[in-house]
């Protein structure tokens, strides 16, 4: 917590080896006798984005709390550079360079951007337990960092309170990425966003991709997932329905994979029923029908 | 992320939009500080007193000086420690009380066990930190909200310290010192003294001024401000961040306590006598002074200079309606209207903080 952290990006050689980043090998999670994963596997590799896509209730978020180390998987392992780790906290997954943007985020609205960055790392001078902030120091490594991900700040003192969506899941990456996140979760970051802040916010993830880091991308919309991902891993109800590469699946596959094509068909048909004479149902129906249909 | 859209309209040279801008940007980050309403209504207040013609006169001496910064030092010392625990997201109702108990712990430390007066205040000073770091584990321990956890402090410590001296002291409430212990004179003179000659300053207004600049030092130059910025904030947030959430309160619980101990001390000195029960009420003026200095009662946002100034406003009024010949009752309706409109004042500021894009 003394020292400031250094910027880590050209710490790991990038596509050297095919060792992931952080592999997880048939996990499974029990809540008594609530099955909340089954034997799941997936690969993060750096420079690439593996999404992971699934309703509510698909175990996604039970999947981050082991990755972050909340809790331990009941069966199965977790390996980072190849070796298998057992995480004993947030902080031991912190430590080996995972790290989560949460879906709150984690910034504090009524304090400034730059506060928000370095908040619980900040560097520091000092004598003993007395620590000083490096105020200058900070704003600049700020700013020079955010430029980085393409991000232009004009005042590091404006309250992060002030900032779009959009914004903040940037700021809250680009955090991650400067404390030396190898492999970064980011837990549903466009859920809450409209389309034009989602644009944002995959771009960063982007961003995030091409310097190098792995990004684990949680969401539950292949439209967001696709053009930014590399693997595809479908959950649901705590099974793993899919692991694909890009080339392996088209979107319309991943969508109709993820709402269930049966399903989908059978609510289109309802749809149909209900909305007969309202084209706007319709043309939803049909969208659904499409889908449905293994992209047509 | 910020778009600069105030340019001059007639589009003057480059150079000088940039300098408008700046100077703009200058005038807003002055008016979404916390203190902007306190400084305000501190220079009304002193205004108000300086033009009433029975107040005037004397108002602008420095006797009157004196007078109220006598009555403010009293409030502004432990202020600061209570705006810095609220800016945490917590309070403390036993901070007024604790006054008084850390002057009877020091004065029956010496009649009874006739030590050393700067032993008396060292083992005053042990118990206030105990009492803070009880108040501080109670309080992230049970969850409790701290309004109620401190409230029970505060009739526990108010129920023992004067049980304790009746007990102790022949049934009287106050316990002088008797003879003349080893080390009253250092410790008057640090504490209880004054300085200067015709009118002379209590020195408790330098330690005054010293707790105000060390908790403005503390809160927005230290990792440790930053915590508490982000504790009262968000706790959670900062939890996943790696704050150390609990030890932030508690160690600013242990603040507001050993602040108190402070107070007691330089009162004790003064008289070399407590009374128990002594600053019971003073708790509620805490917090009227860091309110109205801009502390957000709900946690996140504030300042120590804030709290500070709205301290002094404290004395000004309470000292001022003497002055002006009236009576001293209406000193506390003046405060009371005081305190909603430094609130108001207040909330302005915080909505404009929220939604100043620069």
């Amino acid at each position: 917590m003394s020292a400031i952290g250094s910027p880590a990006g050209s710490g790991q050689p990038i596509g050297e080896a095919r060792t992931p980043f952080l592999e997880v090998r048939n996990i499974s999670k029990h809540f008594g006798s609530v099955v909340a994963l089954s034997d799941v596997s997936l690969e993060v590799h750096p420079g690439e984005v593996t999404c992971v896509l699934g309703d509510n209730g698909a175990g996604k978020s039970t999947l981050v709390k082991i990755l972050s180390g909340v809790f331990p998987p009941d069966a199965g392992e977790l390996l980072v550079d190849g070796q298998p780790i057992h995480f004993g906290g947030p902080r031991a997954a912190r430590s080996h360079g995972i790290a989560i943007v949460f879906q709150d985020l984690a910034l504090i609205p009524l304090m400034s951007i730059w506060r928000n960055f370095f908040l619980g790392q900040e560097p520091s001078g000092g004598v003993g337990p007395v620590r000083w902030l490096r105020m200058r120091h900070a704003r600049e490594a700020m700013k020079l960092e955010l430029r980085k991900m393409g991000i232009d700040i004009q005042d590091p003192d404006q309250m992060v309170g002030t900032l779009s969506g959009g914004e903040r899941q940037a700021l809250a990456i680009a955090r991650a990425v400067y404390f030396g996140a190898r492999v970064l979760i980011l837990d549903e970051p466009t859920s809450a966003l409209g389309v034009r802040q989602s644009g944002i916010v995959l771009k960063y993830v982007i961003q995030a991709r091409d310097l190098g880091r792995g990004v684990i991308l949680i969401t539950h919309n292949p439209h967001h997932a696709y053009p930014v991902g590399d693997r595809f891993v479908l959950l649901k109800r705590g099974q793993l329905v899919g692991n694909f590469t890009k080339d392996e699946i088209s979107i319309e596959d991943l969508t109709q994979m993820m709402a269930g094509g049966q399903e989908l068909a059978e609510l289109s048909h309802e749809l149909q029923q209900i909305g007969a004479g309202q084209p706007a149902l319709q043309e939803v129906a049909e969208t659904l029908a499409h889908e449905a249909g293994g992209g047509g | 992320m910020t778009v600069e859209t105030r340019t001059g309209g007639a589009g003057p040279p480059e150079g000088r939009v940039e300098e408008r801008v700046v100077g703009a940007r200058a005038v807003t980050r002055l008016l979404r500080r916390p203190e902007v309403g306190a400084t305000i209504g501190a220079v009304v207040i002193f205004l108000l007193f300086a033009l009433n013609p029975t107040a005037h006169a004397l108002w602008l001496s420095q006797a009157g000086l004196v007078g109220w910064l006598s009555q403010s030092w009293q409030f502004g010392i432990v202020a600061v420690p209570v705006g810095l625990l609220m800016i945490g997201g917590e309070f403390d109702l036993s901070a007024g009380v604790m006054t008084g108990a850390t002057a009877i712990t020091s004065a029956l430390l010496a009649n009874e066990l006739h030590w050393n007066i700067w032993a008396c205040i060292a083992g005053a000073l042990v118990f206030a930190v105990l009492v803070g770091l009880i108040n501080g584990f109670l309080v992230i321990k049970t969850r409790l909200n701290s309004f109620i956890v401190t409230l029970a402090t505060f009739f526990i410590l108010r129920g023992a310290s004067v049980g304790m001296v009746e007990a102790l002291n022949a049934n009287s409430t106050v316990v002088t010192v008797l003879g003349h212990p080893g080390g009253v004179d250092t410790a008057r003179a640090i504490f209880g003294g004054s300085f200067g000659s015709n009118p002379s300053y209590p020195i408790a207004v330098l330690w005054w001024i010293g707790v105000t600049i060390l908790g403005t030092w503390l809160l927005t130059r230290t990792t440790f401000g930053n915590w508490i910025f982000a504790t009262g904030g968000d706790a959670s947030a900062a939890r996943s961040v790696g704050v150390p959430v609990d030890r932030t309160k508690v160690l600013l619980f242990v603040g507001t306590a050993v602040s108190a101990w402070l107070v007691g001390t330089i009162q004790f000195t003064q008289g070399l006598s407590a009374v128990a029960e002594q600053g019971v009420g003073y708790e509620l003026y805490y917090i009227v002074a860091a309110v109205v200095g801009g502390c957000l009662l709900t946690g996140g946002f504030g300042s120590a200079v804030g709290a500070s100034i709205g301290a002094a406003m404290i004395g000004m009024s309470l000292q001022g309606v003497i002055y002006a010949g009236w009576p001293s009752q209406w000193g506390f309706t003046f405060l009371g209207a005081l305190l909603l409109l430094g609130v108001m004042v207040n909330v302005l500021v915080y909505r404009r903080a929220q939604s100043a894009r620069s």
